[in-house]
């Protein structure tokens, strides 16, 4: 019976998810519709959109489970996630619209004028999409097991097979209504059974046990704690705006303006979101500390209906909180495999195929090529191994972001090493950690959390070399600072979108 | 004799159309050759908007950047608010709509500057 309901809900989503992905196929015929939705797409439903996006398996179940898990230190990673937008918005939002560039690997290009750093940041959206796509295949087979006791893979390959019909189908309109529509079903089944399970907790006579303990309630109590948070901080902060399935999203913006509007619109969302998992994390801790112990606490949000209330009131949230968990992992992978097909297809298989072809191959290869690293690792906190993916973007994308849209001086070469460097510290240091490598020491703390070091080093590298490398500034800088920063309005020369080589 | 006053009479007014476009361009024609007026033009909304983020960057260090610091050195551990613990109420609600704040005077502001630089750009295209 509750096996059943689970499954129920679970198809009812991807059904869903599906036939809204039909129905925008009917609508999509050009490959103009299919890449940006005609950029047609008003500030309410782009924001619904990119959050609907964003929330992943890690927002949904991950902070939880770390809440649960280590306490009060890890309310930094929602915050973190939502910061990341304010700083997006301040210093990105409207200028990368402006810029006309639909990918970073567009943007790279487009600002420094040079195929070589084009192709490094292409390498580098592949390899943050994956790192961000395996956490997500993990918590699909994870949730499947947990409300209906599938193996783990069943849940991956499902998520993988819906996400590749959506998008090999649709493209990124629909993916635009799909993923709108799944922030809607987000944060109702995430709200609705958090709301049910207050209540019963407060008919229980508020429980408090397993509450206050010091190492839990307290912040910053275990080893190197001061330096993970600031690294935490750092990652996340700067991480968001170098996420490849973020930016595309600016795209569809009609203006700079309104790319502003809808990153107010994306942190007012956020926001909502983000107040609930704080409550299963705790009310975990009262009801379902076990978890703790047998490692599973990243499905305490699913398993917790079941230990407050019991019964068939159980059963219905299980299902509820089931198919929200599956929203998340069908829209961050969707837009995670339109991303990186994109790149795939513009920059890898564009002379062999037509680009919509291309399209469909590049979405084939990122899933598939994600669902084999899913098989190959386990065991790392959801919440945490997306993070990791964060900290690489924090120590890419994020300085060619800032340096190359306020600073005139940036080169292709300072770009390039920059990028070279940042990413192979950082990605490094994920891997390891990926890979199961712990240590206790300072090093192991620097592995888990790169972001305080190697952020520094790829902004030094890349202003250093750029520095050193004056002669070389790309010619057509000033047209692209105009192009940048200059309101839509103003009727000015803005350059030609590719820059004459 | 006869070549002087013809000269010397230049009476026509400087303040017909076909006159002044031809000495004075518009602020957009600046911009569009890159002059180093254009420069100067798109230098000043440039530092207008990072200006602007940079006292939002600030707000935000003062603020969260300095919380854990704030847990570390002063005893707040202890100290409940509405029945919650004060880095719980802080960092679980509070930091939210304080981000909401944050990201919401910007937006004012950076349109603002915006309307700045397009009235000064204008203005100028107007009066010639």
């Amino acid at each position: 019976m509750k096996e059943l309901t689970a499954l129920l809900a679970v198809t009812i989503v991807t059904t869903a998810t599906l036939v809204v992905g039909v129905f925008g196929l009917r609508i999509s015929r050009t490959t103009s519709d299919f890449f940006v939705a005609s950029r047609r797409v008003g500030p309410f439903l782009n924001a619904s959109a990119i959050s609907g996006e964003y929330l992943s398996a890690a927002s949904f179940l991950g902070v939880a489970g770390l809440v649960l898990l280590r306490g009060v230190d890890m309310l930094w990673y929602p915050i973190g996630w939502t910061a990341g937008y304010l700083l997006l918005l301040v210093f990105v939002a409207a200028p990368l619209r402006r810029s006309g560039a639909y990918t970073l690997p567009d943007f790279a290009e487009f600002r420094v004028e040079s195929q070589a750093a084009r192709q490094v940041a292409s390498w580098l959206v592949c390899l943050i999409g994956a790192l961000y796509l395996v956490p997500q295949f993990q918590g699909a087979g994870l949730t499947l097991r947990a409300v209906t006791g599938a193996p783990s893979w069943v849940g991956a390959v499902l998520v993988a097979f819906v996400v590749l019909v959506n998008v090999v189908a649709g493209g990124m309109r629909s993916i635009t209504l799909v993923q709108a529509f799944q922030y809607w079903i987000k944060l109702c089944a995430l709200l609705v059974p958090a709301l049910i399970l207050w209540l019963a907790w407060h008919h229980d006579d508020s429980p408090t046990r397993h509450l206050h303990t010091s190492d839990w309630v307290e912040p910053l109590q275990g080893p190197h704690a001061t330096y993970l948070t600031y690294s935490l901080i750092l990652a996340t902060f700067l991480g968001t705006m170098g996420l490849p399935h973020v930016v595309v999203r600016f795209y569809t913006n009609h203006d700079g303006t309104s790319a502003r509007r809808t990153t107010l619109g994306v942190l007012a969302m956020l926001s909502m979101f983000y107040l609930l998992p704080t409550a299963y994390g705790a009310l975990g801790r009262v009801y379902a500390s076990d978890l703790v112990a047998s490692g599973r606490t990243d499905s305490v949000v699913l398993e917790l209906p079941e230990r407050v209330l019991g019964g068939t009131g159980a059963t219905v949230l299980t299902a509820l909180l089931g198919a929200g968990a599956f929203a998340a992992f069908l829209s961050t992978s969707s837009g995670l495999v339109v991303s990186i097909s994109g790149v795939l297809s513009q920059d890898v298989l564009s002379r062999r195929f037509g680009s919509v072809t291309g399209f469909r191959i590049g979405g084939v290869m990122a899933a598939g090529g994600a669902l084999l690293l899913a098989a190959g690792t386990q065991g790392l906190p959801v919440a945490h191994a997306v993070e990791l993916a964060f900290a690489v973007a924090a120590s890419t994308f994020c300085p060619l972001l800032l340096l190359g849209i306020w600073w005139r001086g940036l080169t292709a070469r300072g770009a390039i090493v920059g990028m070279i460097g940042g990413g192979i510290l950082s990605g490094t240091a994920v891997l390891a950690v990926m890979l199961g490598v712990k240590a206790d020491n300072w090093a192991g703390a620097l592995l888990s959390q790169p972001a305080l070091l190697t952020v520094p080093i790829a902004f030094a590298a890349m202003v250093g070399v750029s520095l050193a490398d004056r002669a070389r500034v790309p010619v057509h800088v000033g047209r692209a600072m105009v192009r940048l920063h200059l309101p839509e309005t103003v009727e000015v020369d803005r350059g030609s979108y590719q820059p004459v080589n | 004799m006869s070549d002087e006053p013809i000269t010397r009479v230049r009476i026509t007014s400087p303040r017909t159309l076909a006159a002044r476009s031809r000495t004075r361009r518009s602020n957009a024609a600046e911009i569009d050759e890159l002059t180093r007026l254009g420069e100067v033009y798109v230098q000043s909304l440039m530092r207008a908007q990072l200006r602007l983020a940079g006292y939002v960057v600030l707000l935000l260090a003062v603020s969260l950047g300095l919380l854990p610091v704030l847990f570390q050195v002063l005893p707040v551990d202890h100290v409940h608010v509405l029945g919650v613990r004060l880095p719980w109420l802080l960092l679980g609600v509070v930091v939210y709509p304080w981000l909401l704040v944050l990201a919401w005077w910007y937006v004012r502001r950076a349109e603002r500057n915006e309307a700045a630089f397009i009235e000064l750009v204008d203005r100028r295209e107007d009066a010639s």
